[in-house]
């Protein structure tokens, strides 16, 4: 039925306004969870003391004895620890959109009259922000225990944005997961069962030399070999794999992290768009 | 209908049938409540009450017919609704990690008010339902019936014209669903047009111009309270009497005066029958216990209740179905 007395909506009516409005959303969205840090600063425990702890335990407990090529575990260990810890990126979003589905709070928002995106991409922004700290934390961490970038800023710089795409990735992995899962416990099994396998059958802690043939296989295909290598080489604390060695992947890091990242986003991104435009005509 | 002085209903259900897999929720709901009126959707739950008011507020799609707030489809024109509309109740929600000023900021901020008449709207409105010593305290922290003051305030950051109150007191204690009864009262004064599901009776009775039953996806009567009441026929005549032994002869004393006799509930030592008189009917009925020299402990005439008629409409009472089956709610196969 068309509108009784020919009103037309006066907001959101030009396509200019309803990107302006769907910014500010995004970001009213995106606040909310940075004030819950505020609130709850145990929620940051996940993105600050929990990957300290593993940089503590690898770095004087395992890596006593573990034997890296180079004989420095610190070098080898800390990329590994960062890169782990953007997988980990996918698990308190997808943990924070299920806690929104089960008490309403999504509902509140989608009877607003803000923009519908803005819902997702203020959790994803959010999620980010959040991770983007736990990794300055980490490496805060790591030069205090004594690991050191040592190619120069570009490098590093460079080493940065390839965490930070995989993180951005892994965000919209949990994203789409959150709006899959039921529980907030179902949420935190995918994170044990699914995603810190992931972060250790891969060239993160210890080189994958020593696993067996079939495992080593994986571990080197794994996309998370791929961003360990990639930040390795461009922190200067490994040398390049040399061809005829080790999978294409590991042989052309840099690129290869692109294009997972990049295969992660393009897949996941629309999923969870799907996934939250769905839910509407449920 | 509360439409029939002619002006265009604000909130409009017409025909609404909806399926989820096999079973039916909504199976051709049809109700409308006029400009600054309160609708009372009254039912037990599972009886379609919440699915419509998601349609309504553009959660939800409909399966089947029409639904309009304010003249603005709801499938055509979301966000004209969503401009109009505040929701509150079991399907809104508020952030129990932020404080109950942040929650009201927040809704201020997406309802696209600039931050400081966002703040000023906040304070306002916390003060108006008693939450300003509450204020930088975290939802998390707060009572039942404070956060559902908090919610309720959330919704009218803006003032809508239109406001959905989806069973807005279940789970409160008896004061806190006195206070919040006030708060509504106050709000309908000011011309808000109300739609309110509830599952209480009384509640309905109290609050509600226009009522809609719900049963089963279906609107199984609608009308005034008072309406309501009279389409179970007349008045009600309780009597107790002192001594059980005397159940039968006030019985027979009560047949002689009205004609026909009475529910007896010996538990009680209650008697209770229709009666057409009124006033009359009570003189009678007191005529024949002195005859028969039945001692009375009480006797009273009344309108029926609310319980009565949902228990004539929908044949069973509105406790008795406490939570929704699985399967088999569904009256048609799916579409």
């Amino acid at each position: 039925m068309a509108a009784i007395d020919g009103r037309t909506p006066v907001r959101s009516s030009t396509a200019w306004t309803r990107l302006q409005w769907g910014f500010a959303d995004s970001w009213t969205v995106a606040r909310r969870h940075l004030m819950h840090i505020r609130y709850m600063p145990d929620k940051l425990l996940e993105v600050t003391i929990q990957p300290i702890m593993f940089v503590l335990l690898f770095a004087y407990v395992f890596g006593s004895a573990i034997a890296v090529p180079g004989g420095n575990y610190k070098a080898f260990l800390m990329p590994g620890i960062f890169a782990q810890n953007m997988m980990f990126a996918a698990m308190p979003i997808m943990a924070a959109m299920v806690q929104d589905m089960q008490r309403g709070v999504i509902d509140r928002f989608r009877s607003l009259p803000m923009s519908r995106a803005a819902v997702l991409i203020g959790h994803i922004g959010a999620s980010f922000l959040e991770s983007m700290l736990g990794l300055a934390v980490m490496v805060v961490c790591g030069l205090i225990v004594g690991w050191r970038p040592l190619l120069g800023v570009a490098s590093t710089g460079e080493a940065i944005l390839v965490l930070m795409l995989f993180s951005f990735a892994m965000t919209t992995v949990g994203a789409f997961l959150g709006l899959v899962v039921k529980s907030v416990e179902a949420a935190q099994s995918i994170g044990f069962i699914v995603i810190f396998p992931l972060t250790f059958v891969a060239n993160t802690f210890v080189p994958t030399a020593g696993m067996p043939g079939w495992l080593r296989a994986a571990a080197d295909w794994n996309p998370v070999s791929a961003v360990v290598q990639a930040t390795r080489q461009l922190f200067g604390n490994a040398a390049a794999v040399p061809p005829g060695h080790g999978t294409w992947t590991l042989q052309h890091p840099v690129i290869a992290s692109a294009i997972f990242g990049g295969l992660l986003i393009a897949f996941f991104l629309p999923l969870a768009v799907w996934r939250f435009r769905r839910m509407l005509s449920k | 209908m509360a439409t029939t002085t002619g002006v265009a209903p604000t909130i409009r259900a017409d025909g609404l049938i909806k399926h989820f897999g096999k079973v039916t929720a909504l199976a051709g709901v049809t109700f409308a409540a006029a400009p600054g009126t309160v609708l009372g959707l009254l039912g037990p739950n599972g009886a379609g009450k919440t699915t419509a008011v998601r349609i309504l507020t553009t959660l939800l799609m409909p399966d089947g017919g029409h639904a309009a707030i304010a003249g603005y489809d709801v499938v055509r024109h979301p966000q004209a609704v969503r401009e109009r509309i505040g929701l509150a109740g079991q399907q809104a929600s508020v952030d129990e990690y932020l404080t109950g000023r942040d929650n009201l900021v927040m809704a201020g901020r997406l309802y696209h008010l600039p931050m400081k008449a966002a703040r000023r709207r906040a304070d306002e409105l916390l003060e108006r339902f008693e939450l300003a010593e509450a204020a930088s305290r975290l939802v998390k922290n707060y009572s039942g019936g404070m956060r559902r003051r908090l919610d309720l305030a959330t919704s009218l950051v803006v003032s809508p014209p239109v406001l959905l109150l989806d069973e807005p007191t279940t789970g409160l204690d008896p004061r806190s669903r006195m206070g919040m009864w006030a708060v509504i009262r106050e709000l309908v004064q000011d011309g808000t047009t109300l739609l309110l599901t509830t599952q209480y009776l009384e509640e309905a009775d109290q609050l509600a111009d226009h009522i809609a039953v719900i049963d089963l996806g279906g609107v199984v009567a609608q009308g005034s309270p008072d309406e309501l009441k009279r389409s179970v026929g007349g008045e009600r005549l309780d009597v107790q009497v002192r001594d059980p032994r005397q159940l039968a002869a006030a019985a027979g004393a009560m047949e002689r005066a009205c004609g026909h006799p009475p529910a007896v509930d010996p538990d009680v030592r209650r008697l209770t029958m229709a009666v057409d008189g009124g006033a009359a009917a009570l003189t009678a009925v007191v005529r024949e216990f002195d005859a028969a020299h039945v001692v009375v402990e009480d006797i009273a005439l009344r309108r029926p209740t609310l319980d009565e008629v949902f228990m004539k409409l929908t044949g069973h009472a509105t406790q008795g179905a406490a939570e929704p089956p699985a399967e088999g709610r569904g009256r048609r196969p799916k579409a």
